[in-house]
């Protein structure tokens, strides 16, 4: 007798959907989108046992289940707390989860630089879209903040351990990717730091993930390094034939070159495929790649700023010859006036 | 017909008199017309000479600013590009060296940094976006040239001069 699936109900903001036991929270809240879905810095759907460090997802459960129907004494962390039968969740509608939250995104930037002029992850960086979504307009904080020197970890790899929020996303790609872990978190609490074991170059074939999963600008691609600002590029879905991953990418684009090769991201800034070191910091001619489509940028994101909804002219300008002789005269004419 | 709006006005040509047809007359009266502005006001300035006040919020050549110990503000984020609707503006960056600190601010700086001024239209969004106070409107006019190229100025025309603060003091004091 085939066993009947077993669905829980759970409503997150009045929005019921019913998910598979064991869902957390977070991903029952995703499956329904939209503004209901908590933001996360830490936790990374692809990477196991990853969440709960962070904090900015917290929410209130007014109702525990059907069979107790208690509400949790305190918010919780809707990336690590499992769904119950007719469990209810309130998010954007508890006026608590949102102060809550307002204070978690003080906390994390409590350490954390203002130097996104400087830093490359601005304009996609998952912080600076908290910040802006829920942070407070000044900081309160009047302490020095911790300082680093940058550490270049190999040399495709940049760490800014200023910028770090300490989510363990890197350490989780280090051991679940790669054969050999060679950095991790070194002392405790509020001293805590991203660390090589005495800067070993991070030379793993997949270590170049570390890059797509930091939500912030601490580890970022030293090839990419101050070339040019997320919203000039344009990104274009391209894949190649790769013996070791699945060859998937995004290529960040100006003008004819590309700049840069990420993974492929989702609505929630985190990759469909993790792709090789090949992929990402050797193939950078567009040659090397198929080129598929312009990729689908959400349409408030400052990546979306100043792009044409067609590419005219288009993302890759070919030289033509015989439009070039047609234009001969007037070519020579406006060499002149140059 | 009658005029559809009632407003035309039928105008009789009549052969010119005696003394119309001398013309004296008419001549010594736009004479006197002349004469007259001899004597009153001149409404305009010599321009270049002299300038007439300008509003505090004026608008004219950008200059790029520098900190009061002299190095560039500017750290080419890119957001007076981004903000820029004429699409005037382009960058850039390069990563600041050992040594250059005394140059530069920032670690990153620009450096080229070009606005085309054929495509400015001074609306000061760029001045508006800058996080590190690094761009202002508050040149003279961007004056006319003859080639298209000489409009696109680049960091020669825009980086503000570098003021030696101790030498100003002394000069002041003596």
């Amino acid at each position: 007798m085939a066993e009947e699936e077993v669905k829980f109900r759970v409503t997150i903001d009045g929005i019921p959907v019913d998910v598979a036991p064991g869902t957390s929270i977070l991903n029952a809240a995703r499956q329904i989108g939209g503004d209901i879905v908590p933001p996360a810095m830490c936790y990374y759907s692809k990477l196991e046992d990853s969440g709960g460090k962070c904090r900015t997802c917290l929410v209130k459960v007014s109702k525990g289940s059907e069979k107790d129907p208690r509400p949790m004494p305190k918010l919780v962390a809707s990336c690590r707390t499992t769904v119950m039968d007719g469990m209810e969740v309130q998010n954007i509608t508890s006026p608590e989860v949102v102060d809550a939250r307002k204070g978690v995104v003080e906390f994390l930037l409590i350490n954390h630089p203002l130097d996104c002029p400087v830093c490359d992850q601005a304009g996609e960086c998952k912080l600076q879209d908290l910040g802006y979504e829920h942070g407070a307009d000044q900081t309160r904080y009047e302490f020095g903040r911790r300082t680093f020197e940058r550490i270049d970890i190999g040399d495709k790899i940049q760490l800014h351990m200023n910028r770090c929020i300490l989510c363990y996303r890197c350490v989780y790609v280090a051991n679940q990717l790669t054969n050999k872990r060679e950095h991790g978190i070194m002392y405790r609490g509020d001293h805590s730091e991203i660390s090589t074991y005495i800067e070993e170059a991070l030379d793993n074939d997949f270590i170049g993930n570390v890059i797509d999963v930091c939500p912030v600008g601490a580890l970022t691609d030293k090839t990419f390094r101050f070339k040019n600002r997320v919203w000039f590029t344009k990104p274009v879905d391209a894949h190649r034939d790769c013996p070791s991953c699945s060859g998937k990418v995004t290529l960040w684009y100006k003008g004819a070159d590309v700049l840069r090769v990420t993974g492929r991201k989702d609505e929630f800034g985190e990759v469909e495929d993790f792709i090789c070191n090949t992929c990402r910091f050797e193939t950078k001619q567009t040659s090397d790649w198929i080129v598929e489509e312009p990729t689908q940028v959400d349409k408030e994101s400052v990546i979306n700023s100043n792009h044409y909804y067609n590419f005219n002219p288009p993302a890759v300008i070919k030289e033509n010859p015989a439009l070039q002789e047609a234009n001969a005269e007037q070519l020579a004419r406006t060499e002149k006036l140059k | 017909m009658q005029s559809l709006s009632n407003r035309k006005k039928v105008l009789e040509q009549k052969p010119m008199n005696f003394w119309e047809r001398i013309y004296l007359p008419a001549i010594a009266k736009g004479l006197s017309i002349t004469l007259k502005h001899f004597f009153k006001k001149i409404p305009t300035i010599k321009y270049p000479e002299q300038i007439r006040p300008y509003s505090k919020n004026f608008r004219g050549q950008h200059s790029l600013k520098r900190d009061e110990e002299g190095r560039e503000r500017c750290t080419a984020c890119g957001l007076c590009a981004l903000s820029c609707p004429a699409e005037a503006i382009t960058m850039t960056a390069a990563e600041r060296q050992k040594g250059e600190e005394d140059l530069y601010r920032e670690e990153k700086y620009a450096s080229v940094y070009e606005i085309n001024m054929l495509r400015c239209i001074f609306c000061g969004l760029c001045e508006e976006a800058c996080p590190k106070e690094a761009i202002y409107l508050d040149g003279p006019h961007v004056t006319a040239d003859y080639l298209r190229k000489d409009f696109i100025y680049g960091k020669d025309k825009l980086v503000e001069p570098k003021i030696d603060l101790v030498q100003l003091t002394q000069q002041k004091s003596l």
